[in-house]
């Protein structure tokens, strides 16, 4: 395999500004090398190869690449990959093929977190602390059937970075509903029937909430839309010990029922029209969110997704105002909650200035598409 | 070194000697006493380098433990009944990818009704998930066969499941001789991973795989117990000649000469049943034992072998499939299918009902004399199951069956225990 990015640590990139043009993929290679995304490097690990079989356009496959790939130039190379059953492991590894050029361990679907920590206290036992392990999932795996392993390696603190790939349902059986679904998105199991169609409003479970909850060192959120924003968190993550969170919401084309080239734009709109609060916290408390630049009613992100057919007439009219309301109530719930468009003015927007400090933001209780939000 | 010394802490005494790198633990009786006594030597720095590792349930134990033997470590952890069927989609598989894992099961039942005493409905729940199991009739080979069990699992690639009977060997304090830290270390080499998460040489541990080679993979986990089935005997004679004792082995014979009555049983009632037999030998009856002290993989041939003049056998098992009997019976009835023996089982011990030398002896001398039914269960309480049949036929609504057997026995239930 080529000889792994270097560990240095790349230039700061406080005060750099990009436009807004979706990947920042322009505004990137106008950059000093230096301060260059790793998946712009010719070096990159590329520890999830081409030639896996995610389907066109899969937010997964993206938020992987970016994120093992930033490890990999963290640790120098010395990385350790624990998944969990879901689409990642299948398509990754239709064997006699693999797309890992990384070690990589698949156990069950549950477990990820726990076969870590085995992991990780093995290389302790045997002295190779150089060697970092990152565990993945998506969101069946992490918020559902592995929160209990997940809780527990949070608890103990195990030197482990656990990354959640939130497509918001179980797309790998079909695209069932998880505890991650958001409220009005029509899955196999939430049928768009009935007088509410649609998952249920006030239900559902706020991970980055609750393993920022567990006073863990470090918790982020990110999505596929921001490149220099996940591979910065990558980044940080890896500068700390014990046990760590990346939440990253990557659209799936197939579950959303959305354009395959639509999955940066609606990764962004996540953010952008507050239901998906992009931040940081440290140590229990919530440190920095990534402001709102452009705002969005919630609409300009439903529409496009077959998800939420059921809530727009065919000319793309609101058919259940009141449901697309209640959508609406839990984003500028979050906006309120975390500071999302406090400080700063829309049009003088870069990396470092665009991460602010949370006004008065209140962890406890809020959430980023808090399902009580929708009253 | 000769100790008088409980059966959990003569276990922990000797796992710590075979120098795992890495315990996990999760409580649950009667296995806890082991943990304990590891977790205060890691504590204590005596046992190291080793991690020992508190975790949230009995799946994630046999979880880290996955992830801790495909990173190269040598793992070690224990569970009991309710807590074995918690982790058993990670018992599996940790035996599908083939790591060499050892686990203490501390023999248990299986609830509803919950019960924490002694019986083998755990054992034979995990029969079949690719483990070896092997089984202790004393505390001195549950110890011993610790050593043996890591042996064979790393030179096997499996793991390996050690059954001690809860509380009747893990909470009894015997004589126990436990050897020094340098016999073990002659005995048990460093371990040697065939399979490793190693950033120098990545390679991908898990994929799925389909119909195309789905047989194959499972064949060849076959093969590897068949393997096993070679090395017990061989690990069990140099183990004989390290310390100076013999222990583990496939099978554990008792009496057999000119015996055509042959008692079969797994774990610590070889002892109740073989001071039944001295007596019937001493009567002039002609009856011999055969302790089973590897049972997955099952030593057909030789049991074939220790059966191959016996005229009736009889098997004792503390567990039993519901809705059709014996599971140890099933495998020794195959070894002597081409011939006319009958093979009766005898279910005692369940929930840890004791096994007594008054009960089972009148048992063996029905099956000597070919009138034992082909199932029976041990001083069943005929009265008590009659009282719950009759009540279940007189109203719909008869209400929970323990509950209800629990009220007709009323302050008797105490005196069992």
């Amino acid at each position: 395999m080529t000889s792994p990015p270097s560990a240095d640590p790349p230039a700061s990139r406080e005060g750099v500004k990009f436009y807004q043009v979706g990947s920042f993929a322009a505004g990137n290679r106008l950059l000093d090398p230096a301060l260059r995304t790793v998946q712009a490097d010719e070096r990159r690990a590329n520890s999830l190869t081409s030639g896996h079989r995610a389907c066109q356009g899969c937010g997964e496959a993206l938020g992987a690449r970016y994120t093992l790939d930033a490890v990999m130039r963290a640790t120098g190379g010395q990385m350790v990959a624990v998944n969990a059953t879901g689409c990642l492991e299948v398509f990754s590894t239709p064997f006699p093929e693999t797309s890992w050029r990384v070690p990589w361990l698949h156990s069950l679907f549950g477990n990820a977190p726990a076969v870590a920590t085995g992991v990780a206290a093995a290389l302790r036992a045997q002295g190779r602390t150089d060697v970092r392990v990152v565990a993945q999932a998506g969101d069946g795996g992490t918020v559902d059937i592995g929160f209990g392993c997940l809780s527990g390696m949070f608890e103990r603190n195990d030197d482990v970075l656990f990354v959640c790939y939130d497509n918001e349902a179980y797309m790998n059986t079909g695209v069932q509903r998880s505890s991650a679904t958001p409220p009005a998105a029509r899955t196999a199991t939430t049928e768009a029937v009935g007088p509410q169609p649609g998952n249920p409003f006030g239900q559902g479970k706020n991970l980055p909430l609750l393993a920022i909850a567990h006073d863990i060192p470090y918790v982020a959120t990110a999505t596929v839309a921001d490149l220099h924003d996940l591979e910065a968190k990558v980044e940080r993550a890896m500068a700390v010990r014990g046990a760590r969170y990346l939440h990253v919401l990557v659209p799936c084309p197939l579950g959303w029922g959305s354009a395959p080239r639509d999955t940066v734009r609606l990764a962004r709109l996540a953010k952008e029209t507050g239901l998906f609060p992009v931040l940081e916290a440290e140590h229990g408390e919530v440190v920095r969110v990534s402001r709102i630049r452009h705002r969005q009613p919630v609409e300009e992100y439903l529409r496009p997704q077959g998800r939420y057919a059921h809530l727009f007439t065919a000319s793309g009219a609101p058919a259940r105002p009141d449901l697309i309301g209640g959508l609406q109530r839990i984003a500028d719930r979050n906006v309120r909650r975390f500071g999302l468009l406090d400080g700063g003015d829309d049009e003088d927007q870069g990396r470092g200035s665009g991460d602010r400090a949370p006004a008065g933001a209140d962890p406890a209780g809020a959430s980023p598409r808090s399902p009580t939000g929708a009253g | 070194m000769l100790q008088q010394i409980e059966g959990s802490r003569a276990v922990a005494e000797m796992v710590a000697l075979c120098r795992p790198e890495v315990v996990c633990a999760y409580p649950i009786s009667p296995q806890t006493h082991i943990i304990e006594a590891l977790g205060a030597k890691v504590k204590r720095g005596d046992l190291a380098p080793c991690e020992f590792i508190n975790v949230e349930s009995e799946f994630a134990a046999m979880s880290v433990a996955i992830g801790a033997s495909a990173t190269g470590a040598r793992v070690y952890t224990a569970t009991a009944s309710q807590g074995l069927l918690f982790m058993i989609e990670a018992v599996y598989n940790a035996a599908g990818l083939g790591l060499p894992v050892v686990m203490t099961l501390a023999n248990r039942a299986i609830g509803a009704p919950i019960n924490i005493w002694n019986d083998h409905s755990d054992a034979m729940a995990a029969r079949d998930t690719g483990w070896v199991q092997l089984f202790a009739e004393t505390n001195q080979e549950a110890a011993d066969l610790h050593a043996q069990a890591f042996r064979l699992a790393e030179a096997v690639s499996l793991p390996v499941m050690v059954c001690m009977d809860g509380f009747i060997l893990t909470h009894a304090i015997e004589r126990v001789d436990l050897p020094s830290q340098e016999q073990v270390d002659a005995f048990l080499p460093g371990y040697r991973p065939r399979q490793l998460l190693d950033p120098a040489e990545p390679v991908s541990i898990g994929a799925m795989v389909g119909p195309e080679a789905f047989t194959e993979v499972r064949y060849l986990a076959h093969v590897r117990q068949l393997e096993a089935l070679e090395r017990i005997p061989e690990i069990a004679a140099e183990f004989c000649g390290h310390f100076g004792r013999c222990s583990g082995g496939l099978l554990r014979p008792y009496r057999l000469d000119g015996a055509e009555l042959v008692v079969v049983a797994l774990g610590s009632v070889l002892g109740t049943i073989k001071d039944t037999v001295d007596a019937l030998r001493d009567e002039g009856a002609r009856v011999g034992v055969l302790g089973i002290t590897t049972f997955r993989p099952f030593p057909a041939e030789a049991v074939r072998a220790a059966l191959a003049d016996v005229r009736r056998v009889v098997v004792v098992e503390k567990a039993f499939s519901i809705g059709h009997g014996g599971v140890l019976t099933a495998d020794v009835a195959g070894t002597v299918s081409d011939r006319a023996v009958p093979v009766a089982t005898v279910v005692a011990g369940l929930g840890g009902r004791p096994i007594t030398r008054a009960s089972l002896r009148p048992v063996f001398q029905a099956a000597a004399a070919g009138r034992l039914e082909p199932l029976t269960f041990l001083d069943l309480d005929r009265e008590v199951v009659e009282r719950e049949l009759a009540r279940m036929a007189s109203r719909h609504r008869s209400g929970p069956t323990a509950e209800n057997v629990l009220r007709d026995l009323g302050a008797a239930g105490s005196k069992i225990l």
